[in-house]
C-alpha cells in the first residue's frame, strides 16, 4: 500500500500519484498519514483507487473526485467532495461549510455534522449527514438527494430546483420555494437505499419528511415579489 | 383679428427624456424590470478621449510594413508549467452557450484559431464546437458550476475563475427559459424551460484567502499545467487586482462596464461598476506596486473596437485585451441585412439587446435551430479572423508610429487626453500641458 506521510512530503507528491494510476496500475490503495487540515488532499482523483486519510482535512478533500473511494478518518473543512463526479467519499467526523458543493454524482457520507450550505447547488451527487446539517443547505439544490438524520437550521433549500431533501429531525425553516413534499412509496424505496449505501442500519425511511420545490420561482413573475 | 399670446416651444425635461418615459411606461404595464444584452450604453470617458503622440523630432518612428513590430504576448508565466503564447494581443472574452447558439460559438473558435489566439467558453459548460474549433480554449470557473467536471478542465489550456464581470460587477445572470432547450437543461442539470439563475457568488469559497485555496485545489487537481486567470469587474480595481494577485492568479482579466453580458437588469448595467478607462491605471498601479507588472499578465476588457482601443490599452499598461460585442458584430450580430426583422421585434439593427429573448434574426443569440442555421460558422469564423487581424494591423501601425518594436513597449508617455476627464483616469496629460490632473504639473 503506497503511504504518503504529509509530515515530510508534499500534497504535491501524492497527488500526482494519484492522477498517475491507470488501469494497469497495482497499487489502487493509498494510505495518507498526518494530513493536518492540508488543503486539497485527494483533489482530481480520477480512478478507482481508495484513499484512506489518518487524521483531519482541510479545504476541498477529494475535490472532483471521479471513481475514488475517500475515507477521511477525521473532520473536513470547507467544499469536502466538491464537485464530486462519481465514487464515494466518508467523513468520519464532522465536516464544515459546502460539504458536496455542486456535486453531480457519487455519494458523500458524514458521520457527524455538517457546518452550513452543505448540499450548495448539488447537480446529482447524494449526500447522507448522520448528524445535523447548518443553515442554507441546498441552497438552489438542482439535482441529487440530500439525506439528514438530524435536524436542519435555517433556509433549507432556498431557490431549490429539482433535488431531494429528506429530514428526519427538526427543520428550523424552510427557504424560499422549498416546500414539504408527500413521501411516496417510490421515497421511501429511495430513501431505503440510500441509507443502506450509507451504511445506516438503525432508522427507518418511514422516519423522515421529504421536501422539494414548490416550483413557483422557476419563472419569473411580478406577483412573487417577495420572495424575490 | 384676435390677438393670441406668444407660446412657448413645448419642452420636455432632461431628467424625463423620450427612453425615460418609455422605460417608465413599460415597467408599469410590464410589472418587470428591463433585462437586456450587452455593455454600458451611456457616454462614459472611453479610449476615444486619448491620443497618440506619435514620433517626430524627439522621436524615431519605424517603417511601415518593413520594419518589425511584434505583437505576441505569453501568458501564465507566474506558476503555469505551460504558459500560452498567442500570436496577438486580442483574445475573444467568455460567452456561454445557451446565451450564444452552437454555431456561433464554433465561429468564435474558428475565428480565434485562425488569427492565432484563444477564446473562452462561458457559463454553460464546454461544447465539442468549441473545443474542436480552439486551439487554445480558456475555460471559465464560474459559481453557477454549469458543465463543470474534471475532464473539461484538465482539456482546457487555462482556466478563468470569474469572480465578476464589467456589466454587472456584484451580479449574477439569468438565462430566461425560452432559451433553456434540452440540451442546454442537460449540460446546466435543469429542468428546460425554466428561468435559470447564476449565481453571483461562488458556492464554496468567499474572499481572497479561501480563493487562494480554491486556485492551490485547480492547480492540483491539472497538475499545476493551467494557467489560472481571475475575471473580475471595474468596481474596485486596485485593491481587487492586488486581492487577485495575494489569491495567486497567474492573470487578471479586468473587465469594465462597458463589457457586455448576455442579459441582466438594464439597471444594473448602466448604473454598477466603472467605465473600463477608469480601470485600468489602478488596476497597473497595484501591480507595479506588488512588483507584479508582467509577471502577472493583465487583460482588460469593455469596448474594445479596434486597434487604437488595443493599442491604448497596451500603452496604460495592459498586456492583452478581450472582445465579446465586437466579436459578435464581426461574426453577425446586428446585421443591417436583417432589418426588417429587427423592426418585427420593435427595434433596428445596432440596437438589437434582448438576446434573452431568443429570437436573434442573426442566429447568434438563440437556441432557435431554424435561426441558427442562418450562422455559417467558417464564413463567420473567416470574418472575425479577418477582424482580430485589422485590429492587430491597426495597433501595428501605432506602436511603429511611435518608435517601438513590440505593441508592449508603448507607454502612457506616448498619449495625451483630450479631456480633462480622461486625463484624470487614464493619468495622461490633458493634450497641449503637461498637466495630469490630481498629479504635479502646470
Amino acid at each position: 500500500m503506497p503511504t504518503f506521510d504529509l509530515a515530510e512530503t508534499p500534497l504535491r507528491d501524492l497527488n500526482q500519484a494519484l492522477h498517475d494510476v491507470t488501469a494497469a496500475s497495482n497499487d489502487t490503495a493509498f494510505e495518507v498519514l498526518n494530513p493536518r487540515g492540508a488543503h486539497a488532499v485527494a483533489s482530481g482523483v480520477d480512478a478507482p483507487v481508495s484513499v484512506d486519510i489518518r487524521g483531519s482535512v482541510g479545504y476541498y478533500c477529494a475535490g472532483m473526485n471521479c471513481e475514488g473511494t475517500v475515507t477521511v478518518h477525521g473532520s473536513a473543512g470547507p467544499g469536502v467532495a466538491e464537485n464530486m463526479m462519481s465514487g464515494a467519499v466518508f467523513v468520519k467526523g464532522d465536516a464544515s461549510q459546502y460539504a458536496g458543493a455542486t456535486g453531480r454524482g457519487g455519494l458523500l457520507v458524514i458521520e457527524g455534522n455538517a457546518s452550513s450550505r452543505c448540499g450548495i447547488s448539488m447537480k446529482g451527487i447524494d449526500i447522507v449527514v448522520k448528524g445535523n446539517i447548518g443553515h442554507m443547505s441546498a441552497f438552489m439544490a438542482q439535482s441529487g438527494n440530500l439525506v439528514v438524520l438530524g435536524d436542519a437550521g435555517d433556509a433549507l433549500g432556498d431557490s431549490l430546483y429539482e433535488a431531494r431533501l429528506f429530514v428526519r429531525g427538526e427543520v428550523k425553516s424552510l427557504g424560499a420555494d422549498c416546500i414539504e413534499k408527500e413521501m411516496r412509496p417510490e421515497h421511501l424505496e429511495l430513501l431505503a437505499g440510500l441509507l443502506a449505501r450509507a451504511g445506516v442500519t438503525d432508522v427507518k425511511p418511514e422516519e423522515f419528511t421529504r421536501y422539494g420545490s414548490a416550483r413557483k420561482l422557476y419563472n419569473f413573475n411580478i406577483d412573487n415579489y417577495d420572495a424575490y | 383679428m384676435t390677438y393670441r399670446n406668444p407660446t412657448t416651444t413645448p419642452r420636455q425635461a432632461a431628467a424625463f427624456d423620450e427612453y425615460t418615459l418609455s422605460e417608465i411606461r413599460r415597467a408599469a404595464a410590464t410589472g418587470i424590470y428591463d433585462i437586456r444584452g450587452g455593455g454600458a450604453k451611456r457616454k462614459v470617458p472611453h479610449f476615444d478621449d486619448l491620443l497618440f503622440l506619435g514620433a517626430s523630432m524627439s522621436r524615431y518612428p519605424l517603417e511601415g510594413y518593413r520594419e518589425t513590430c511584434n505583437t505576441n504576448v505569453v501568458l501564465g508565466t507566474r506558476f503555469a508549467k505551460k504558459p500560452i503564447e498567442l500570436k496577438i494581443p486580442i483574445t475573444i472574452a467568455g460567452m456561454s452557450f445557451g446565451s450564444l447558439s452552437g454555431p456561433a460559438k464554433e465561429a468564435l473558435g474558428r475565428g480565434a484559431t485562425m488569427a492565432g489566439t484563444s477564446t473562452t467558453t462561458g457559463d454553460g459548460g464546454m461544447t465539442e464546437e468549441e473545443r474542436g474549433h480552439s486551439e487554445t480554449l480558456v475555460y471559465q470557473y464560474l459559481p453557477s458550476r454549469y458543465g463543470m467536471n474534471p475532464r473539461d478542465l484538465r482539456r482546457a489550456d487555462a482556466i478563468e475563475v470569474v469572480v465578476g464581470q464589467g456589466a454587472k460587477p456584484g451580479g449574477g445572470g439569468m438565462l430566461l427559459g425560452q432559451k433553456i432547450t434540452d440540451r442546454v437543461a442537460e449540460m446546466r442539470t435543469l429542468p428546460k424551460g425554466i428561468d435559470q439563475r447564476s449565481a453571483c457568488r461562488h458556492p464554496d469559497w468567499t474572499g481572497p484567502d479561501d480563493l487562494e485555496i480554491k486556485i492551490l485545489e485547480l492547480r492540483e487537481i491539472t497538475d499545476w499545467q493551467k494557467p489560472i486567470y481571475v475575471k473580475i469587474g471595474g468596481a474596485r480595481p486596485y485593491y481587487d487586482t492586488a486581492l487577485a494577485v495575494k489569491a495567486g492568479a497567474d492573470v487578471v482579466v479586468l473587465d469594465g462596464m462597458q463589457g457586455g453580458t448576455a442579459a441582466t437588469q438594464e439597471v444594473f448595467i448602466e448604473h454598477v461598476g466603472q467605465p473600463t478607462l477608469a480601470c485600468i491605471r489602478p488596476a497597473v498601479q497595484a501591480l507595479q506596486d506588488l512588483g507584479m507588472h508582467r509577471k502577472v499578465q493583465l487583460i482588460l476588457s469593455g469596448g474594445i473596437r479596434n486597434g487604437a482601443d488595443v493599442a491604448k490599452a497596451l500603452a496604460l499598461g495592459a498586456d492583452a485585451v478581450s472582445i465579446g460585442t465586437a466579436a459578435l458584430v464581426a461574426i453577425g450580430d446586428n446585421d443591417p441585412k436583417w432589418e426588417e426583422e429587427y423592426q418585427k421585434l420593435g427595434t433596428t439593427a445596432g440596437a438589437y439587446d434582448d438576446w434573452h429573448e431568443g429570437k436573434d434574426p442573426a442566429g447568434i443569440s438563440t437556441q432557435d435551430t431554424d435561426l441558427m442555421q442562418r450562422l455559417d460558422p467558417e464564413a463567420a469564423g473567416r470574418r472575425l479572423s479577418n477582424y482580430l487581424k485589422v485590429m492587430t494591423l491597426e495597433a501595428q501601425t501605432i506602436a511603429r508610429a511611435c518608435g517601438k518594436n513590440h505593441v508592449h513597449n508603448l507607454e502612457p508617455e506616448d498619449l495625451c487626453a483630450l479631456t480633462i476627464e480622461s486625463a484624470a483616469m487614464a493619468g495622461v496629460p490633458l493634450a497641449g500641458t503637461d498637466w495630469i490632473p490630481g498629479k504635479s504639473g502646470i
